[in-house]
């Protein structure tokens, strides 16, 4: 019998089952409301579903390197809380520079993070877990409980996501430009490698001469820095900065990582189903008002999810192991 | 040349042999004194001190019998979740579920009570349902093989999903008015101790006697020290971890029937945070998160230094955000702390040596 070693390669890939299974997603959701497949709705829930991609992929160098951060949510609220408020008391500034400056906020508070890690040899859970909710408390002394309302924000400010480019809305040109540049991160650049050997073998990697310091801070950066571009688009996006923005958005970011088959003990994934894992959050979450469920349900679903992802990715490890050992007897 | 030197060592009687100059004494008065004092549970008891003779020295209100036995109300569910989280800890794993496995447990009884069942039967539905969280957190974690905080995180959104699916934004506010007693409850006629301080010490004993007298509270320091040298030892690791999880559901469980009879409703976001909290305490303590080390008296100092830490700032009228934005640092300062002390202790061993 002829063997397609590439197809079985194809076949095995995350991705390849994660387009399957979205494509059956939308047939089934079609069926129940023709509308839902034309190509506004698909690009409103790619708008919908750009900020978690973007966070997503961040999620996945702290993933991949072996740790967790739970702290992004809160970077967006805070971050995009302090672009806001920058937005309201200067309105002469312009939008490229809150925008910078929401980066650069998103950009410190993790590397504030990275800097407690590698340098506090404190696992990465319990110091995002600390930051999550120091950053949130400082998100309400910043705002002082205040909100900032679309009235209070500039049109230029606003126009930051919801501007037009060859007839698709700035926030998805973001989140593909996130997307290709940390794509070509992980894959093309020495730091991206350095990451995935990080996370699959970390003595391995102290001996090959990789930084392991250097390396944690560089991905809590990213993180931190996709999180504070996310916090500009999504307050400028619902043209409201509230304290609350973003809470337990970190959950979403884990799950799409390990729907888009990243192992969360690190080491293994791929930027592509990542951001396949997102989308397909996307569409479960704005597929559920279609099929008349509340979103009360969106965290059951996703909860569920995200059990059996896992599921999935521990078992086909174990298969992976075992026949690699067998291989190896024989 | 070498008969000079052993001669020299000689001369001085012993007393100034290389070994014996690059020992300290161990056991002067300084050298036990800093021990004693760099002890993590005497740090966090100073702590505590401070706390009382700052919030003491700023407002009349903080010393008050009343006001300190009745603020316990506000943190023995924590307290009563942090003993089995120790274990979970001590052994090298994590449960992020815990808040949502009250909320799961508070809304079955919230069903169960809007069905008219009586007090008894609330109880027990509240720890059959932590149990059974506990049991699911646990069969993946140790017959599938998952991490725990995978599968925790997980089931953080599953078993507060349910509630939420179900509820919505409606809430449960009808329980039996005997059914208050667990959370409001004080012991005895007209005493001024709370149910939940007396039930929270008795289950700290019961704890601390299992984790430090009993074979099986060893094994859990092993596991937390070497899991795979425990295994060959022929410890059960996987029923020791199985166990542990079982027991952070049940007492979930006990955290539930206290909370929601203290507060008298259900909704689903009930208990958000308290896994942050409940992790913090832990920590604080001193267990360290790597695992095999810590005590239930740290945790327990941990318990009532963050307990009247917020008490305090209360009264001061500190907002809930500024409590939020301390535990968090507490519990970030918590982790650094132990790594420093260890680093300085080493540092300064080193330089006596070097003096000698």
């Amino acid at each position: 019998m002829m063997k397609f070693p590439v197809l079985g390669k194809f076949k095995q890939r995350r991705e390849t089952s994660l387009i399957v299974l979205i494509a059956l997603l939308l047939i089934i959701v079609t069926v129940r409301s023709p509308g839902f497949v034309s190509g506004k709705n698909i690009q409103r829930i790619v708008n919908d579903t750009s900020i978690l991609v973007m966070v997503s992929i961040g999620q996945f160098f702290v993933i991949l390197a072996g740790g967790i951060d739970l702290s992004v949510g809160s970077i967006i609220g805070f971050s995009g809380m302090a672009a806001s408020m920058l937005n309201e008391n200067n309105p002469a500034l312009p939008a490229i520079v809150i925008l910078l400056a929401g980066v650069s906020i998103g950009m410190l508070l993790g590397a504030i993070n990275g800097f407690v890690v590698a340098f506090g040899k404190v696992p990465p859970i319990i110091v995002t877990l600390g930051s999550m909710s120091i950053y949130r408390g400082l998100t309400f002394v910043l705002s002082k409980g205040q909100w900032v309302t679309a009235h209070e924000m500039t049109e230029s400010y606003m126009q930051l996501p919801h501007g037009n480019f060859l007839g698709v809305s700035n926030l998805i040109w973001w989140g593909v430009f996130v997307s290709v540049i940390l794509y070509y991160f992980s894959n093309y650049t020495r730091s991206g490698r350095q990451v995935f050997a990080l996370g699959g073998n970390k003595t391995a990697a102290k001996f090959v001469g990789i930084n392991e310091r250097k390396i944690t801070m560089l991905i809590f950066t990213i993180s931190g820095l996709v999180s504070g571009l996310a916090g500009v688009m999504w307050t400028a996006r619902y043209a409201a900065a509230v304290n609350e923005t973003a809470t337990g958005f970190e959950l979403q970011t884990v799950a799409a990582c390990v729907i888009g088959g990243v192992s969360i003990a690190g080491g293994s994934g791929a930027v592509p189903g990542v951001i396949l894992g997102a989308l397909f959050i996307g569409i479960i979450n704005n597929a559920l008002p279609v099929v008349n469920l509340s979103p009360f349900y969106q965290l059951l679903i996703q909860g569920t999810i995200v059990l059996f992802a896992m599921l999935i990715n521990t078992v086909s490890e174990k298969r992976r192991e075992k026949k690699l050992l067998q291989e190896r007897l024989a | 040349m070498m008969g000079e030197t052993r001669n020299e060592a000689k001369d001085r009687s012993g007393k100034n042999l290389v070994s014996a100059t690059r020992l300290i004494n161990e056991n002067s008065y300084r050298e036990r004194m800093i021990t004693i004092f760099t002890q993590w549970e005497v740090i966090l008891g100073f702590l505590l001190l401070l706390v009382f003779l700052f919030f003491m020295n700023i407002t009349p209100y903080f010393l008050d019998g009343f006001n300190l036995l009745n603020t316990t109300f506000t943190f023995t569910e924590k307290a009563i979740m942090a003993l089995p989280m120790m274990f979970i800890i001590m052994s090298g794993d994590i449960d992020i579920s815990v808040a949502s496995i009250i909320a799961l447990c508070s809304f079955a009884m919230g069903y169960a009570s809007s069905m008219g069942a009586d007090t008894v039967t609330l109880v027990l539905i509240g720890l059959a349902v932590g149990l059974a969280s506990g049991l699911f957190n646990g069969f993946f974690i140790t017959k599938v093989g998952m991490p725990s905080i995978a599968v925790t995180l997980a089931t953080q959104s599953i078993f507060r999903g349910i509630p939420q699916a179900i509820l919505g934004d409606k809430a449960y506010t009808k329980y039996p008015a005997s059914f208050a007693y667990f959370g409001q409850g004080y012991v005895g006629n007209g005493s001024l101790i709370p149910f939940s301080l007396v039930f929270f010490l008795v289950l700290a004993t019961v704890m601390g006697f299992i984790l430090h007298k009993t074979r099986y509270g060893r094994k859990v320091y092993a596991i937390g020290n070497a899991k795979e040298a425990a295994r060959f030892c022929g410890v059960k690791v996987n029923r020791i971890r199985f166990i542990n999880f079982a027991l952070m559901g049940l007492f979930s469980g006990i955290a539930a029937v206290l909370l929601t009879s203290r507060i008298g409703s259900t909704r689903p976001n009930i208990a958000l945070g308290y896994d942050m909290e409940v992790i913090t305490l832990v920590v604080l303590g001193g267990v360290s998160i790597a695992g095999g080390k810590g005590n239930l008296f740290g945790v327990l100092m941990a318990v009532f230094l963050v307990g009247y830490l917020k008490y305090g700032m209360g009264l001061v009228n500190l907002s809930a955000k500024a409590m939020i934005i301390t535990t968090g640092t507490l519990l970030i300062v918590a982790v650094l702390l132990p790594g420093f002390l260890n680093t300085a202790k080493a540092w300064r061993k080193l330089k006596q040596q070097q003096r000698s």
